[in-house]
């Protein structure tokens, strides 16, 4: 340490430091984007406990609603498994995107951001990198799920393909409502407050959808909730996808609501960062 | 790099208000390209807001800059493409190694992937930082923070380079340290802006130094201008007794003409020390006060002199003092003048 502190005080080091010759061109809107995407599987790298949550969150779903309340649902645990895996994986991916906007509200107070936001990059490529480095997160999720899921008895009628399927429609989904959050993380800026609202919408709508319950054993007013509510739609599409039975208006409806939130809020989103 | 003679920044009639608070009340700036220019006040003067909005993090509520000629609002861009920022807390991702966050911001600069290596790996050599690259920098001193974060900001040549408050909070080896790093960098060609809160510092680099205070510029000039403007520099000394506290203000602003401050030590007295306009007139006068004071039979025990501080080119600049805490200094002094 104190050999190299002679060196920096005589001083030469910095000034040969100073890079030769033209700057580099400009980086692209998707080398940026992949850049950033890079940076937020370093930090998952760097911290894997971060996982804990998307790991055991559905392992504690699938025991407690198979084997608690499977039986009364279903009749049996293994009938119910076939129902609830589906479910399950969906309502882990919905509630893992929650974390964005609350992982964004705090990025953006960092002095970090200040520096990102002064250099000659697409802007809009912070976002992008950050939702995309998620999607890793997402499959970490869907693989866990899945596999714990098979280790209980879990046997799609789909095979592998179905069920590949499945996880690649919910990846969809998850990747288009994530830019709902990071508008929210944007515009709200208080990283509890996020966490708090994007909870508050996302518990009740699983819950109140066909993840754990069969939507024609409930009362009329709350199955008509049940019906309409967009978690329904997205886990009928999986389950018939795992299943092999899904018919391309299930899936299509999936596809065309994916296309909805992310063509809204976006672009909404970029320019809301953009103007910070 | 520019090699026209536009300059590095042109700021007219700078606002930006928060709230109720106007942190930039007007703020107008000239930089030479190829110059360190500094930017001098107080915690809260506004400093940091303008830096923000010249490097485009900002927008301003009224008024214009260009930078290198290129407006920082319609042109941001070309902006962004001149400048680089290094920030009062670190600009550097605290979850990532120093190594990573140098190869993710020169990969985002455009390098490729292996010059992103090959420029991260020449830049922590030259910044001592080789050995703790692998380190995440959360785990980093706040020197070695620093020196990233200096780092991060020359992995492309900036023509111009913000550098807020680059030093505080560092130990005196560390600050010399960035110093003699800024001066390297300013050898090579880059127009610096550093705000600082410490006199010395500008004083040590900046070729100029603008005052700041309340948003507002309120002296600008070379350093020697501004201490000429404040006096040569500060006498501050300590009585044997505590009692003979009037006397030595009575003999010390007759001798020096300028009002005598009291501080929080009950026996500690200081006093600006008037520019005589004579290479050694401040030290006679200094040593002809002190004469007086042992004619007087007051006993000093300790005497130094020194530099203004910043709180005494506040009052000089100002007629009053530049933060909460000399406040209570500044209504002592009044009390006892009256």
């Amino acid at each position: 340490m104190s050999t190299q502190t002679i060196t920096m005080e005589t001083g030469n080091a910095h000034r040969a430091v100073l890079p030769v010759g033209d700057r580099p061109p400009r980086a692209g809107a998707l080398s940026a984007s992949i850049a950033f995407g890079w940076r937020a599987l370093l930090k998952i790298k760097h911290v894997p406990l971060q996982l804990f949550d998307v790991i055991v969150h559905p392992v504690v779903f699938t025991l407690l609603f198979t084997f608690l309340f499977g039986g009364a649902v279903a009749g049996s645990t293994g009938r119910y498994l076939q129902y609830v895996v589906p479910g399950i994986l969906a309502m882990t991916l919905l509630v893992t995107t929650g974390y964005i906007g609350s992982a964004l509200s705090i990025d953006i107070s960092k002095g970090v951001f200040d520096r990102f936001r002064s250099m000659p990059v697409w802007r809009p490529s912070v976002l992008v990198g950050a939702v995309l480095g998620d999607l890793v997160r997402y499959a970490i999720a869907a693989a866990g799920v899945v596999l714990f899921g098979l280790a209980l008895g879990f046997r799609p009628e789909g095979g592998p393909v179905g069920v590949l399927a499945g996880v690649l429609l919910a990846l969809v989904f998850s990747f288009s409502l994530a830019w709902l959050w990071t508008l929210l993380g944007l515009v709200m800026r208080a990283s509890n407050a996020v966490l708090g609202v994007t909870q508050a919408v996302l518990y009740p709508l699983a819950f109140f959808s066909n993840i754990f319950a069969i939507p024609a054993s409930l009362p009329g007013w709350l199955r008509a909730f049940v019906d309409v509510n967009p978690v329904t739609h997205l886990v009928t599409a999986v389950r018939g996808l795992m299943a092999g039975t899904a018919t391309a208006g299930q899936v299509g409806w999936v596809l065309l609501a994916s296309a909805a939130l992310t063509l809204v809020f976006a672009p909404l989103a970029m320019r809301r960062f953009s103007r910070l | 790099m520019d090699l026209d003679s536009r300059p590095a920044i042109e700021a007219d009639g700078l606002v930006k208000t928060f709230g109720a608070t106007r942190a930039v009340d007007g703020v107008d700036l000239a930089v030479p390209a190829g110059s360190v220019y500094g930017f001098l006040g107080p915690n809260g003067a506004g400093k940091t807001t303008t830096i923000r909005m010249l490097a485009t993090l900002l927008r301003p509520d009224a008024g214009t800059a260009r930078v290198f000629g290129h407006e920082i609002v319609g042109e941001a861009d070309a902006v962004r493409a001149r400048v680089s920022l290094t920030g009062q807390f670190a600009s550097v991702d605290e979850d990532l190694t120093g190594l990573e966050n140098l190869v993710l911001l020169a990969r985002l600069l455009g390098h490729s992937r292996a010059g992103a290596r090959t420029r991260a790996a020449e830049l922590l050599e030259a910044f001592d930082l080789t050995g703790t690259a692998g380190r995440v920098v959360k785990k980093y001193s706040g020197g070695m923070r620093r020196r990233l974060d200096i780092a991060a900001s020359i992995i492309v040549t900036p023509e111009l380079l913000f550098l807020d408050e680059p030093t505080t909070g560092l130990d005196p080896r560390n600050r010399n340290q960035v110093w003699e790093i800024i001066r390297q960098i300013v050898a090579g060609g880059t127009t610096v802006l550093l705000t600082t809160q410490y006199l010395d510092e500008a004083d040590q680099l900046a070729d100029r130094i603008a005052v700041i205070d309340h948003g507002k510029v309120i002296a600008e000039g070379t350093s020697a201008q501004l201490k000429a403007s404040v006096g040569a520099g500060a006498l501050h000394l300590r009585l044997r007794d505590a009692g003979d506290l009037p006397a030595a203000e009575r003999v010390l602003a007759r001798v020096l003409r300028v009002p005598v401050q009291r501080g929080t030590d009950p026996a500690a007295l200081g006093a600006r020390v008037p520019s005589t306009g004579e290479a050694d007139g401040t030290s006679e006068l200094v040593a002809h006060a002190l004469a007086e004071l042992s004619r007087s039979g007051i006993a000093v025990t300790d005497f130094a002199l020194g530099q203004p501080r910043l709180e005494e080119v506040f009052l000089a600049l100002t007629g009053r003092p530049a933060t909460a805490d000399a406040v209570s200094n500044h209504d002592t002094t009044k009390e006892n003048a009256a």
